[in-house]
C-alpha cells in the first residue's frame, strides 16, 4: 500500500507544476487579465476581496451544509421507512426518482417563485439535488444484511427494532457513508446552481452570485477567485466526509482496512 | 423415552417447484449426537432449516415435545464484522434481553470454552477461519440450548484444524450432552462424531439408511486408527454408495 505522504505529495506536486505552467503561459503570451488571469493575480484578488468573498463563502457553506443535513435526515429516515414497509417504498420511491431525474435548473425558478424566502428556496433546491444518493444507497445497505444473519435473528425471536438496531443499520453504514460522500459534493453543486438560477443580489449572496456579478463587471480575476473558493470548498467537503467515513469503518470494513503483509 | 422432536413424512417443495426433500421420518432424542450425511444437494440444509423453523414444512409435520430451544451453526461463520468476538457471542443473549453484565460474563465463559479467552476484543477479520468457526460455535452454545443444529460447520477448514475442532466439539458435547444434529458430507467426520448416522440420498432428498455406532466418548487418542472406526466407516460408506445407486 502507498504510504500516506505519497498520496498527499503526489497530487500537490502536479498542482504546483500546473499552476507554474499556467503563470508562465499567461506572462509569456502576455494574455490580458480580463481574458485569463494568472494564479498569482487570482491569489492577490482573493486576499484583496476577502471581506466580500468570505461573506459569500459563508452563505454558500450554510446552504450546502443545511442541505446536506436535511439530506441525511430525510434520506436516512425515508430509507428506513421504505425498508420497513414495502408499500411505502412501492408508492413513494418512484417520486423520489422523478425528483432526482428532473434537472434542477428546470424547476429551480418555480421553487424560487413559490418560496418567498430566498435562502430557503436555495436550500430546497440543493436538497433536491443532494438527497437521492443517500436514499438509494441506504436502502441498498439496509437490504444487504447477510441472509444467514437475518435467519439467526429470526431464530432468536428478534423484534423488528432489534433487527434494525443490531443488524440492518450497522450493515447499511458503509453504503450510507458512500452515499454521503456523493451527496456532499452534490449539495454544493445544488447550492451553486440554484443561486445561478435565482441570480439574486443583496446581502445574502453566495459565491455563485459573486461569480455572476464579477462576470457582468468583467472583473475576471475576481470571478476566478470565487471559482477557486467553490472548488476548494468541494475538495474540503470531500476530504472531510472521507475522513469521517474512514474513522467509522476502519475497525471492520474492507474498504477502510490497511492491508498488512 | 419420548423423543424431543419427531419429523413425520416431512417434505419441502420450494416456490420454484423443486422438491428438495420428501417423506423424511426422523426422531431427535435427548442428548444424542446425530449426523445427517449425504452428497451435495440432497436436502441436508433444507431439513436442518425446517427443524430450526427457518423454512416452512410443505408436507408432513414436525411434532415438538419440548420447547424449541435451539442453537444454529451455519456453514460460514456468519459473524457480524462490525462487532468483536465478545459482542458477537453476546448477541443471542442481548436479543433475549439478558442484562448486559450477565450477558458479557456468559459470553466470556462461552468463548473460554472454545479456547478463545484471549480474543474477546478481536474483530472477525483479525481471526483465522478456524477461530471464526469457534466464535460461531460459542455463539450457538451461549444460550445453553437443548438442541444444537450444525450445517457443515467445518467443511471449509483444513484437515488438521477440522480434526482439532471435531475433538473440541465432542468434548463440549460430552460435558453438557445437548442434542446435536450435525450435517456433513464426510463419512469420516460423521463416524468420528456421532452415535447415529442418517444417510440421505438425492432427487428427491430422502433418508436412505441409518447406522448406529455406539462407541465410547471421549474418543481415546488411537480412535482414528482403530479397527472399530475403520469398520464403521466402511459400513457407512457402503450405505452411502447404495443410497446413491438407488
Ligand atoms: N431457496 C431455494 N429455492 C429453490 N430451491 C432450493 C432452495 N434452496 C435449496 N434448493 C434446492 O433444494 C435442493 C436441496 O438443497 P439443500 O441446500 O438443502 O442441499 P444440501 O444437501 O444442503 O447441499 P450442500 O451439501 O451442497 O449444502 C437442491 O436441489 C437445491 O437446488
Ligand atoms: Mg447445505
Amino acid at each position: 500500500m502507498t504510504p500516506t505522504w505519497q498520496k498527499i505529495v503526489a497530487p500537490l506536486v502536479i498542482g504546483v507544476i500546473l499552476l507554474g505552467l499556467w503563470e508562465y503561459a499567461v506572462r509569456a503570451a502576455a494574455i490580458p487579465h480580463y481574458i485569463l488571469p494568472g494564479p498569482l493575480l487570482i491569489l492577490q484578488t482573493l486576499v484583496a476581496d476577502w471581506d466580500t468573498l468570505s461573506q459569500s463563502l459563508w452563505i454558500t457553506l450554510q446552504i450546502t451544509f443545511m442541505a446536506l443535513a436535511a439530506s441525511v435526515l430525510i434520506g436516512g429516515l425515508l430509507s428506513i421507512l421504505f425498508t420497513q414497509s414495502k408499500w411505502l417504498e412501492l408508492s413513494l420511491l418512484p417520486y423520489a426518482v422523478i425528483l432526482q431525474v428532473t434537472p434542477i435548473v428546470a424547476i429551480a425558478p418555480l421553487i424560487i417563485i413559490w418560496v418567498n424566502d430566498t435562502l430557503l428556496s436555495l436550500l430546497i433546491c440543493a436538497w433536491i439535488v443532494a438527497f437521492f444518493p443517500i436514499l438509494s444507497n441506504t436502502i441498498l445497505g439496509l437490504n444487504s444484511a447477510d441472509h444467514n444473519l437475518v435467519d439467526l435473528f429470526k431464530l432468536y425471536g428478534a423484534s423488528r427494532w432489534q433487527a434494525l438496531r443490531y443488524l440492518r443499520l450497522p450493515a447499511a453504514l458503509p453504503y450510507f457513508l458512500a452515499g454521503l460522500r456523493i451527496s456532499g459534493g452534490l449539495a454544493l453543486i445544488g447550492a451553486v446552481v440554484a443561486e445561478f438560477v435565482a441570480g439574486s443580489g443583496g446581502t445574502a449572496s453566495g459565491l455563485a452570485f459573486r461569480i455572476l456579478e464579477a462576470g457582468y463587471q468583467l472583473k475576471i480575476p475576481r470571478m476566478f477567485a470565487a471559482l477557486a473558493l467553490v472548488s476548494g470548498t468541494g475538495i474540503v467537503i470531500f476530504l472531510l466526509l472521507s475522513l469521517i467515513s474512514h474513522l467509522l469503518l476502519r475497525r471492520w470494513h474492507e474498504s477502510a482496512m490497511r492491508r498488512e503483509n | 423415552m419420548k423423543p424431543l422432536a419427531e419429523l413425520r413424512g416431512v417434505g419441502k417443495r420450494y416456490a420454484n417447484g423443486t422438491v428438495a426433500v420428501s417423506g423424511v421420518d426422523l426422531d431427535l432424542h435427548d442428548g444424542e449426537f446425530v449426523s445427517l450425511l449425504g452428497p451435495s444437494g440432497c436436502g441436508k440444509t433444507t431439513v436442518l432449516r425446517m427443524i430450526a423453523g427457518l423454512a416452512e414444512v410443505s408436507d408432513g409435520r414436525i411434532d415438538w415435545h419440548t420447547p424449541r430451544d435451539l442453537g444454529f451453526v451455519f456453514q460460514e461463520p456468519t459473524l457480524m464484522p462490525w462487532s468483536t468476538a465478545l459482542t458477537n457471542v453476546m448477541l443471542p443473549l442481548k436479543l433475549r434481553k439478558t442484562p448486559a453484565r450477565e450477558a458479557a460474563a456468559r459470553a466470556e465463559a462461552a468463548l473460554a470454552a472454545v479456547g478463545l479467552e484471549d480474543f474477546l476484543k478481536a474483530y472477525p477479520r483479525e481471526l483465522s477461519g478456524g477461530m471464526k468457526m469457534r466464535v460461531s460455535i460459542a455463539r450457538a452454545l451461549v444460550t445453553e440450548p437443548r438442541i444444537l443444529l450444525m450445517d457443515e460447520p467445518f467443511a471449509a477448514l483444513d484437515e488438521i484444524t477440522r480434526q482439532k475442532l471435531n475433538d473440541d466439539l465432542l468434548a463440549l458435547w460430552d460435558k453438557s450432552r445437548f442434542t446435536a444434529v450435525f450435517v456433513t458430507h464426510s463419512v469420516f467426520e460423521s463416524v468420528y462424531l456421532s452415535q447415529r448416522i442418517v444417510v440421505m440420498a438425492p432427487r428427491p432428498g430422502r433418508i436412505a439408511a441409518e447406522v448406529r455406532t455406539d462407541m465410547p466418548v471421549p474418543r481415546d487418542p488411537g480412535f482414528r486408527t482403530s479397527p472399530e472406526y475403520a469398520a464403521a466407516c466402511r459400513t457407512v460408506s457402503a450405505r452411502l454408495i447404495e443410497a446413491m445407486a438407488a
